[in-house]
C-alpha cells in the first residue's frame, strides 16, 4: 500500500527527514516510536503534503501511484487521513457542517454523489456513538471549547466518517486519560480491516496495549533505526531510546 | 509555506461579477451644482415649495462647512462641479401598469444583477410572494410592487417622491429630524440633492406583513447617487426593511451619499439590514464608488428598538455608521457588522450609541476581514449621558487579516457620564493561519472553499442576524469576493 524508499525533507532549509525508508502493507498497524525532535510529526505532515515542508529526496509511492504528485486535499480525496496531534479549531463552523462539506468534498473528487443531509446524519450519528462524542460537540464550532480528549475524539469521528484507507495517527493518545483512550481505541479498533492501513505515532508504550502493531518502529534523527514487533515497544518502555541513539552514532 | 502570501493574494483577486452597463436613454442634467440645479431638481419633481426651501437653506449651509478629514481612509478631493445631479430612466407614461410597459432592459439588469427569481416573480406581480420590492434604478423609483397589500395592513412603502406629494405633513414633520441638515458635510449635500430613496411608514399597532426590500442600482456615468430613505415606526409596530446594491464597473469615482432615517415610536421595532456591493475599483484602485453614508436611528418611544446589519463587501471607500440615539427608557440600539476589504479598498466603519433615556442597552459586534491591501477600520462610539441610569453596552470589535499587505485599525470611543453604566469591550485581531488551512484541506476541502468555511465562520454572528434569505446572498457574496485563480 505505502512504500517509502530513503525520505529526505527539511524546513526552513534544517533537515528533518534523513533518508527514511519504510513499507506498510494492506491490513497492518505500523507504530512509530522515537525521542522528542526525531521527526515524527515531520514524517506525518510530509506524508500529507505540508506546504512548509520541502522534500529533497526519495520516494513515496501510495497505492501505486507517486503521492508527491497530489496535493494536500488530492491525498485527503485519495484516501490519507491525518489524526493531528493540536487538531485546530475553526470558529463560527459547526462540526457537523465542516465534516458534511469534507464528506462532499471527497466524494465529489471521485465522482461520487454528493450525500444528501439526511443520509449525512444518518452516518454520522452512527459513527458518534462509536467513539461516544455527544450530540451537542457535533453541533458546536469545529475543536472550539473542546476539551483536550474532546478534541481527540473529535479527529477519530472524523477519521472513521471519512473512512480512510490510510491513517496516520499523530500522538492521538498524549494527553488523553485511560477512559478516553480506550474510547479511542476503539474507534481504531473498529475501522482495522484487511483493506486499510495505520500508521500510529506515539510516545508511549500504553497506546499499544490497545491497539495492537503489527510492527513497531524507532524513529531516531530522521531515519528508522529498529524495527520489531510489539515486544519492542515494551522494551523502549523499559530502557528508553538512548541506546538506540548511541547505536546510530556508532554505525 | 513561502508562496502561501502570494497564493492567499491571488485567492481575493476576483472579477467584478456585477460589472456592466445597461443602455438605457437618460435624462440627465448636466454636470455642476449651484441653487438653479437645486430648483431644477425640485422641479422636475414637482415637490412643494418648503422641500425646495429645505434644499436650499441645506445648500446654502453646506457651502459652509468643511470636508471631513479625520475618517483613516485617502482619495483625491473630490470636484463636486464635475458631477451631475440628477438622472431618471426616460418612461412614457409616469408609471408602469404592468411588466409589459417596463423597459425589457431594466428587467434584464435585475436579472444580470442576480435578484432571486421569486423577487423577479414578485417584480413581475405573481400572487403568493411577499417581499415588495421598491427598485430604485439610478435616481427615481422605476416600480412598486405589492402596494395594494401593504395599504391594506395601512403600511405606506413608496418613493420618498411620491410621499412628497401624497403624504407632504410626515415628509415635513420627520424628514431631518433624525439627522439635520448640518449633521455633516456629506448629509448636507445629500439634504441639498437627494435624488430619490424610500419612504415607510408603519402605523400604530401594525406589523408589517412583510420584509420591505430595495434595489438600488448606479446606473449613469458620473451621476452621483443621493438616495433619501425615512422609515417610521408607530407606537408598536414593526417592519424589517432589506436593503442591497450593486453597481455597473466604471472607471471613474463615482460618489454616492445616501441618508438613512429611522424613528422608533413606544414599543415599536424598526429591523434594517444592508448588502453592498458596489464596483470597488480594480485591483491598483482604479474607479469603484465612494460610498459617504449617513445612517441614523431614533428609538423615541420606550421598549422600542432599532437593529442594524449590515455586510459591506464593496465600494473603494466606505464611511458609514449606522447609529442608534436611545431615548426612550429601555429601549435597545444593536449594530452588526461585516466590512470585507482587498485589493485597494478602504472601509472606515462602525457605530454611535448614545444613550439617553434609563436602563438602555446597546449590543456593538463588528467583523472586519482585509486582505490585498485593504485598509478596514472600526470607529465606534459608545456615549452615556448624565442621567441614563443602568445603561448597558456590549462591543466587540474583531479582524481578521488574509496576508499581510493590508491592515486593520480600531478606534473605539467611549464617553460615559453615568456611574451606573456597565459597559464592556472585548476586541481580537487574528490571521488565517496555515495550519486551519492544511487542517481543512487534509480533510478534502479545496483551499478556496477552506478560506471561505473560515471566513464564513468568522462572519457567523453577524449573518445570523439578516433575513435568511440575506443571510444566503451575503454568504454567496463573501464567496465571490473571495474567489479567484487559486495557485
Amino acid at each position: 500500500m505505502l512504500s517509502i524508499k530513503n525520505l529526505k525533507a527539511e524546513i526552513g532549509g534544517k533537515k528533518i527527514l534523513k533518508g527514511l525508508s519504510l513499507e506498510v502493507a494492506a491490513g497492518e498497524v505500523h507504530a512509530i516510536m522515537g525521542p522528542n525532535g526525531s521527526g515524527k510529526s515531520s514524517f506525518a505532515n510530509v506524508l500529507a503534503g505540508h506546504g512548509g515542508y520541502e522534500m529533497t529526496g526519495g520516494s513515496i509511492n501510495y497505492l501505486g501511484k507517486d503521492l508527491t504528485e497530489f496535493n494536500v486535499e488530492e491525498r485527503a480525496a485519495e484516501g490519507l487521513f491525518l489524526a493531528f496531534q493540536y487538531p485546530m479549531e475553526i470558529p463560527g463552523v459547526s462540526n457537523i457542517a465542516m465534516l458534511k462539506t469534507a464528506v462532499n468534498s471527497i466524494r465529489k473528487y471521485r465522482n461520487e454523489d454528493e450525500l444528501t443531509a439526511g443520509a449525512f446524519l444518518k452516518v454520522i450519528k452512527k459513527k458518534a456513538a462509536l467513539v461516544e462524542m455527544k450530540q451537542e460537540l457535533l453541533k458546536r464550532s469545529v475543536n472550539e471549547g473542546f476539551s483536550g480528549g474532546e478534541k481527540k475524539r473529535n479527529e477519530i469521528l472524523q477519521m472513521a466518517v471519512l473512512e480512510p484507507t490510510l491513517s496516520v495517527l499523530d500522538e492521538t493518545d498524549s494527553g488523553l486519560d485511560i477512559d478516553a483512550l480506550k474510547i479511542v481505541a476503539h474507534g481504531v479498533n473498529t475501522l482495522r480491516s484487511p483493506d486499510r492501513s495505520m500508521i500510529v505515532i506515539t510516545h508511549y508504550q500504553r497506546l499499544l496495549d490497545y491497539i495492537q502493531p503489527d510492527y513497531v518502529h524507532v524513529l531516531a534523527d530522521g531515519q528508522i533505526v529498529k524495527t520489531g514487533n510489539k515486544n519492542l515497544a515494551l522494551e523502549l518502555e523499559e530502557r528508553g531510546y538512548g541506546w538506540l541513539e548511541k547505536q546510530v552514532v556508532n554505525g | 509555506m513561502g508562496d502561501s502570501t502570494q497564493e492567499l493574494d491571488a485567492l481575493v483577486k476576483r472579477k467584478y461579477k456585477e460589472g456592466f452597463v445597461t443602455n438605457i436613454e437618460s435624462d440627465t442634467l448636466p454636470p455642476g451644482l449651484d441653487e438653479d440645479v437645486i430648483r431644477e431638481i425640485s422641479r422636475r419633481k414637482n415637490e412643494p415649495e418648503f422641500m425646495l426651501e429645505w434644499r436650499l437653506e441645506a445648500y446654502r449651509k453646506w457651502l459652509d462647512m468643511p470636508e471631513p478629514e479625520w475618517a483613516h481612509i485617502n482619495y483625491p478631493k473630490i470636484n463636486f462641479q464635475d458631477i451631475s445631479y440628477f438622472s431618471a430612466p426616460k418612461n412614457p407614461d409616469d408609471g408602469p401598469e404592468s411588466l409589459d410597459e417596463v423597459d425589457p432592459r431594466l428587467l434584464e439588469t435585475y436579472a444580470k444583477l442576480g435578484i432571486p427569481l421569486e423577487e423577479q416573480k414578485m417584480l413581475a406581480g405573481v400572487k403568493g410572494a411577499n417581499i415588495a420590492v421598491d427598485a430604485v434604478f439610478d435616481s427615481v423609483s422605476v416600480r412598486t410592487t405589492f402596494r395594494g397589500k401593504l395599504a391594506e395592513a395601512g403600511v405606506i412603502f413608496c418613493p420618498i417622491s411620491e410621499a412628497l406629494q401624497e403624504h407632504p405633513e410626515l415628509i415635513k414633520k420627520y424628514l431631518g429630524s433624525v439627522v439635520p441638515q448640518t449633521d455633516n458635510y456629506y448629509a448636507a449635500l445629500n439634504s441639498a440633492v437627494f435624488s430619490d430613496g424610500s419612504f415607510v411608514y408603519i402605523p400604530k399597532g401594525v406589523r408589517c406583513p412583510m420584509e420591505l426590500s430595495t434595489y438600488f442600482r448606479i446606473n449613469e456615468m458620473n451621476t452621483g447617487q443621493f438616495e433619501r430613505t425615512l422609515i417610521i415606526a408607530e407606537e408598536g409596530s414593526y417592519v424589517s426593511y432589506l436593503e442591497g446594491c450593486t453597481a455597473p464597473m466604471r472607471d471613474e469615482n463615482q460618489l454616492h451619499a445616501a441618508v438613512v432615517e429611522l424613528v422608533t415610536m413606544k414599543d415599536a421595532e424598526i429591523k434594517y439590514s444592508t448588502v453592498q456591493n458596489w464596483y470597488p475599483g480594480d485591483e491598483n484602485g482604479r474607479g469603484g464608488i465612494y460610498n459617504f453614508v449617513t445612517k441614523r436611528g431614533a428609538c423615541r418611544g420606550d421598549n422600542s428598538k432599532i437593529s442594524w446589519t449590515q455586510v459591506e463587501t464593496g465600494s473603494a471607500i466606505t464611511w458609514k455608521y449606522p447609529s442608534v440615539i436611545l431615548y426612550g427608557n429601555h429601549s435597545v440600539g444593536e449594530f452588526y457588522s461585516v466590512a470585507l476589504t482587498h485589493n485597494m479598498q478602504q472601509a472606515d466603519t462602525g457605530t454611535k450609541m448614545v444613550h439617553i433615556g434609563k436602563n438602555t442597552s446597546s449590543t456593538i459586534i463588528s467583523k472586519g476581514i482585509s486582505a490585498g491591501r485593504g485598509q478596514n477600520t472600526y470607529r465606534g462610539q459608545v456615549k452615556i449621558l448624565r442621567g441614563a441610569d443602568g445603561a448597558r453596552n456590549y462591543s466587540q470589535c474583531d479582524s481578521l487579516l488574509m496576508g499581510d499587505q493590508c491592515g486593520a485599525h480600531t478606534f473605539p470611543y467611549v464617553e460615559v457620564q453615568n456611574k451606573t453604566a456597565n459597559l464592556e469591550h472585548e476586541a481580537t485581531t487574528s490571521k488565517i493561519s496555515e495550519d486551519q488551512l492544511f487542517y481543512l484541506r487534509q480533510r478534502g476541502l479545496s483551499e478556496e472553499s477552506a478560506v471561505s468555511m473560515i471566513v464564513n465562520g468568522f462572519c457567523k454572528e453577524v449573518f445570523r442576524e439578516l433575513p435568511m434569505e440575506f443571510a444566503v446572498e451575503a454568504q454567496k457574496l463573501l464567496d465571490v469576493s473571495l474567489e479567484g485563480a487559486v495557485g
